[in-house]
């Protein structure tokens, strides 16, 4: 366990969570982003954070990689930040960049260290070959990245997360602006990650769907207050209803959730860690 | 004209201009190198900007009469750490480097203005002067470079990280905007140099054009790394080369050398990518 601030490595074998926050509290001078957020993600558990913009989905991404310190609270997780994968939403990549698939999966494993790198070349090949075997992108590995569609260069995104073998998986909207099949090829591929090696998930999403199936608990966000737990016991209209203080109806149609009623609840803003202060 | 390209003049002249081809080929070699991450960073505007006020510093230096190159050095690492400090998002970039591009162009003709010393020299800060290189421009280039590639080794991976990849650059923790002051600062360093070798007008020939050329033909850095080298040397040098029989200034040669590299790089890439 790694804790963020003054002490660097702390062991604490009374709580085995991949992901613990105490306490938790972020705030912009008077502005709450949320206050009091006690959360334990467990290995393997997969959590879909939710809410409108700027209720500090973004914000607890870059509290738990490090990039923020806590107003109030602690932050626990498991393996330090070397041991958290990062997804970030699919972007534009210019089609004249010099980079081939396989230099991206690369910089997961080993692109924060110094030097060349140059040592241990032939082991590094390996763990980039295995990444991009893991997520079928082997076809496309030698290809310039920006030739690629939206979809191929998820999946290299996922395995250049899942290189460095991490602990806990941070995803900032990972699905957005890709189709539904790329969608499920996408999530199915974090949800076996974490099935075989017991990583933990937090995913940030604006719409739960295309995740469903795979959520264990949601944490939903909204003007400071949240709600903690399974789907079914989040996603209803009366929870929902408390959380934003207006008149929320959440229909179920077939295997679906809708969220209807509040009009800040579903947004499509593209945001991204880097981009905040 | 019938000398343009005598050869036996050529090799009688080469004992001469050894100092000068050490120079070339230690700045082909940093250009190079540096080359492709200036392209990816899409910073050919900055690199410009960043040799016109080595242009200034070195016209400070003519009329307060220390060496040119101490000059262009002071002036483009100031304007590197400007551009550095000052342009803190991309969208700032240009109109910063437009804006200190501008004043300080100005402030060099002023410079130049009140000079009174050979027309020669004025002219040369613009488009290249290495009709002899000294034994203390040369000590004081090979050092300059060696310290720019020891750098540039110790960052290299972070800093290619975070110039194709910020957002996740960023998450892991890689300090992006240090990273980029620091680059900014080991191109004004290169730039500087080139400028006492083409002049401050045409230091994209060497820091741009290998770099682009290379990076229409591969997508693999490395590969276009060591192309971007291969590039600016042929340039450098072949450029040089040609320029001594007809006794003309080198920064025509090694610009068309380059450009030409450049266009025989773009046919290929047209090409490849019909093909495909």
């Amino acid at each position: 366990m790694t804790v963020w601030g003054k002490t660097a490595q702390v062991t604490d074998r009374s709580t085995r969570a991949a992901v613990a926050l105490r306490g938790a509290r972020l705030s912009y001078g008077d502005r709450v982003l949320w206050d009091g957020l006690d959360l334990d993600v467990a290995p393997g558990e997969f959590v879909a954070v939710l809410g409108p913009n700027g209720s500090g989905k973004t914000s607890l991404i870059r509290v738990l990689l490090g990039l923020q310190p806590l107003s109030a609270g602690t932050v626990h997780v498991a393996g330090g930040n070397r041991r958290i994968g990062y997804i970030p939403q699919q972007r534009a990549i210019d089609v004249s960049l010099t980079l081939r698939g396989r230099d991206l999966v690369g910089f997961g494993l080993d692109g924060h260290g110094w030097g060349v790198g140059w040592r241990n070349r032939r082991e590094r090949r390996g763990k980039v070959d295995a990444a991009l075997e893991s997520v079928g992108a082997m076809r496309y590995a030698d290809e310039p990245i920006g030739l690629l569609s939206g979809g191929e260069q998820q999946r290299l995104r996922v395995a250049q997360a899942l290189v460095g073998d991490p602990e806990v998986l941070l995803c900032d909207e990972p699905l957005l602006s890709l189709d539904l099949a790329n969608q499920r090829v996408v999530s199915d591929l974090i949800d076996a990650r974490r099935r075989t090696a017991d990583t933990a998930v937090l995913f940030v999403t604006h719409e739960i769907n295309p995740i469903l199936p795979l959520v264990d608990r949601v944490l939903y966000l909204v003007d400071g207050r949240f709600r903690i737990g399974p789907p079914a016991e989040v996603m209803t209209s009366r929870t929902l209803t408390e959380l934003y203080r207006t008149n929320v109806e959440v229909v179920r149609v077939r295997d679906q959730i809708h969220v209807v009623g509040a009009q800040h609840v579903c947004e499509d803003e593209p945001h991204h860690v880097a981009d905040e202060g | 004209m019938e000398n343009f390209f005598d050869f036996r003049l050529t090799v009688e002249l080469l004992g001469y201009v050894q100092p000068m081809l050490i120079a070339g080929a230690v700045l082909g070699l940093v250009a190079g190198l540096l080359g492709p991450l200036v392209v990816t960073r899409k910073m050919a505007f900055a690199v410009h900007g960043t040799s016109e006020l080595a242009f200034t510093g070195g016209a400070a230096a003519l009329l307060i009469g220390i060496g040119v190159g101490y000059g262009a050095l002071a002036g483009s690492v100031i304007a590197a750490l400007l551009l550095g400090l000052l342009s803190r998002r991309d969208s700032d970039r240009d109109s910063v480097i437009g804006a200190i591009l501008a004043f300080g162009l100005g402030l060099g003709v002023l410079f130049l203005a009140l000079y009174k010393g050979r027309a020669a020299n004025k002219f040369g800060l613009l488009t290249g002067q290495v009709v002899s290189v000294g034994s203390t421009d040369l000590w004081l280039l090979i050092g300059s470079s060696v310290a720019v590639l020891a750098v540039l080794a110790f960052i290299y991976r972070p800093l290619h990280f975070a110039s194709v990849d910020a957002a996740v650059a960023v998450a892991r923790g890689v300090p992006v905007r240090t990273l980029s002051v620091v680059f900014a600062v080991l191109v004004g360093v290169a730039t500087a140099l080139s400028v006492q070798l083409v002049g401050a007008l045409l230091v994209l020939s060497l820091m741009i054009t290998p770099a682009a050329a290379a990076s229409r033909v591969t997508a693999s850095p490395l590969k276009a790394t060591v192309l971007a080298v291969v590039f600016a040397e042929v340039s450098v040098l072949g450029g040089m080369l040609l320029s001594l029989a007809p006794g003309m200034p080198v920064s025509a040669f090694v610009t068309a050398v380059s450009f030409f590299i450049y266009l025989v790089c773009r046919l290929m890439s047209g090409k490849r990518e019909r093909v495909q």
